[in-house]
C-alpha cells in the first residue's frame, strides 16, 4: 500500500505530508511534521492531550486520520503564539502556575483558546465543562480555571 | 506493513461502488470516535475506510415544512448549533451533547452513535422516541427505515454491507409537543449512560397526552422502544397515578445485565425513575413551561 499524499495548512503555513491510513493526525503531526506539542495521553480520545483546531473546531488529534487533514487548517500549541510573544492564555497558565509536568498544557490551552473564540465571557461553571475533556493529573483543576478565567478577562480588555 | 485503504469519495453512488467492492472488511468513517478507538484496540482490522464527509447531505441540517432532515455524520457541535432544531428537539439534541467531551462534540455523530450499536449510546434512545428515519443508502438505491430497525445487537446493525445512512428525517411537530432524555450516571460529564431514558409527547390545550413515544438505553442488548410505556402516558395528565405507572411500565420494560456500571435490580429501579423524571420534562416543554437546556 502506496502513502496517501496530504495537501493541507499547519499553523498558517501551507504543509503536505505522506501517510498511510491508519496513521492518526497525532502521527503525523509529531512523527512526520515533527510539531511535537500534542501529545499522546490515551490514544483513545478521553484525555485531551493531543488537542488541536481543525477549521477553528476543537478535535482530538488521536480521533482523526491523517488523511483527513486533506485541504484543511490545522492549529496546534506551535500555532498560539506570535512569534516569541505568549498569547494571554499561555501568559496566565504560567503567571497562575497553572500546570506542573506540563504534559496535559498544550492541549488545555487549545482546548481554551477554541472555547475563548466562541465564548469569549464564559462562566466558570462554562468553562469547567468545556475543559471536561482535557485530565490533568496535577493541578486539581483550579489553578487552570482561575488562568483561563483571568485570561477571559485580558482578552477581553478588562485586565491587564 | 499495511493493507488499509482510505477513499473520500464525493457522491453516494461511488461510496457504495466502494463498499461493495471491497474484498476484506470495510468500515465507513463519519466522526470517527468510537471507530479509531476499535481499530486501535484491534477490534476491526478494516482493509477499506469509506470516509462519508464530502458527500453532499452528509453534513448539514435543513428544514422542510416543520421536518428536519440531518445529515448522518454532522458533527455535534454543528447540531447543537443550530437554533431550529433544539426548539423543535430539545431532547435529541441535549442528548447528542451528552456524547464525550468539547474535542468528541467536534466529530461525533448520529448515524456513528447509531451504527456503532451500543446499548448505552445516549442519542439512540432520543432518536427512537423522536420517531427518526433512517435513509439508507446502497446498491438498490435509497430505503427509509425507522431507527428502532437498524441495531440488532451490541455492535451489529441491520444494514448490509454495502449500505449506510445518508440522513435522518424527523417528523414535522403539532403543537404542544416537545421531547426530553435524561441519563443517569455517576458523575456529571463524561461517562456511559447506567440508564438512559428518551420521551417525546404531544398533549391537548388540557394538557392530556394525545401521543408519545419512549424508549430505555443500557437497559438490554439494543435501546428500546416501550410502547407500553407510551400507552400509559397517551390519553393522561402526568399526575400522580399516571408516573407511578409509567415507573412501574418502565421498571417492566427492563431487561438489564449487572455489570461494572450498576447491578440489574439497580438500574431497573433507575428506569423507573428516570422515565418519571423524563416524562416530567417533556410534559412542561410541550406546555411551554420550560424551556432550554437541563444539564
Amino acid at each position: 500500500m502506496s502513502k496517501s499524499h496530504v495537501t493541507t495548512t499547519i499553523n498558517g503555513e501551507a504543509a503536505e505530508f505522506l501517510c498511510e491510513t491508519q496513521q492518526t493526525l497525532l502521527d503525523v503531526l509529531r512523527d512526520v511534521v515533527g510539531l511535537t506539542g500534542a501529545k499522546e495521553g490515551c490514544a483513545s480520545g478521553d484525555c485531551g492531550a493531543c488537542s488541536v483546531l481543525i477549521d477553528g473546531t476543537l478535535v482530538c488529534s488521536c480521533l482523526v486520520l491523517g488523511v483527513e487533514a486533506e485541504g484543511k487548517a490545522i492549529t496546534t500549541i506551535e500555532g498560539i503564539a506570535q512569534g516569541d510573544h505568549l498569547h494571554p492564555i499561555q501568559q496566565k497558565f504560567l503567571e497562575h502556575a497553572a500546570l506542573q509536568c506540563g504534559f496535559c498544557t498544550p492541549g488545555l490551552i487549545v482546548a481554551t483558546k477554541a472555547l475563548l473564540d466562541e465564548n469569549p465571557n464564559p462562566t466558570e461553571t462554562e468553562a469547567r465543562y468545556w475543559l471536561a475533556g482535557n485530565l490533568c493529573r496535577c493541578t486539581g483543576y483550579d489553578k487552570v480555571i482561575r488562568a483561563v478565567m483571568d485570561a477571559a478577562a485580558v482578552m477581553r480588555g478588562e485586565t491587564v | 506493513m499495511s493493507s488499509l485503504s482510505y477513499a473520500a469519495p464525493t457522491s453516494v453512488d461511488a461510496a457504495v461502488k466502494l463498499l461493495a467492492g471491497a474484498s476484506g472488511l470495510a468500515k465507513v468513517l463519519s466522526g470517527g470516535t468510537d471507530l479509531l478507538v476499535q481499530m486501535r484496540a484491534g477490534r476491526f482490522k478494516p482493509e477499506l475506510i469509506v470516509d462519508t464527509k464530502k458527500i453532499p447531505g452528509v453534513i448539514g441540517i435543513r428544514e422542510e415544512n416543520g421536518a428536519f432532515i440531518i445529515g448522518a455524520g454532522t458533527p455535534g457541535a454543528v447540531v447543537e448549533a443550530h437554533a431550529g432544531l433544539t426548539a423543535a428537539w430539545p431532547g435529541l439534541v441535549e442528548a447528542l451533547d451528552l456524547i464525550g467531551s468539547t474535542q468528541v462534540q467536534g466529530r461525533c455523530s448520529l448515524a456513528g452513535n447509531l451504527c456503532n450499536a451500543s446499548p448505552a449510546a445516549d442519542s439512540v434512545p432520543a432518536l427512537y422516541a423522536a420517531a427518526a428515519v433512517a435513509v439508507v443508502v446502497g446498491p438498490n438505491g435509497t430505503r427509509e427505515v425507522p431507527v428502532e430497525q437498524i441495531p440488532t445487537g451490541p455492535g451489529r446493525t441491520s444494514l448490509a454491507r454495502d449500505e449506510f445512512i445518508l440522513e435522518f428525517k424527523l417528523p414535522a411537530r403539532p403543537a404542544r409537543s416537545s421531547d426530553a432524555y435524561l441519563r443517569f450516571i455517576p458523575r456529571t460529564e463524561m461517562d456511559i449512560a447506567v440508564v438512559g431514558c428518551g420521551i417525546s409527547v404531544t398533549l391537548d390545550a388540557n394538557g392530556v397526552c394525545t401521543a408519545a413515544r419512549c424508549s430505555l438505553g443500557a437497559v438490554a442488548p439494543t435501546v428500546l422502544l416501550v410502547q407500553a410505556m407510551a400507552d400509559i402516558l397517551v390519553g393522561n395528565k402526568l399526575d400522580a397515578d399516571t408516573l407511578a405507572k409509567l415507573d412501574a411500565a418502565a421498571q417492566a420494560a427492563a431487561k438489564p445485565i449487572s455489570d461494572k456500571r450498576g447491578t440489574a435490580e439497580y438500574r431497573t429501579k433507575i428506569a423507573g425513575v428516570l422515565a418519571r423524571r423524563t416524562a416530567a420534562i417533556a410534559f412542561d416543554r410541550a406546555s411551554g413551561k420550560a424551556t432550554g437546556k437541563t444539564h
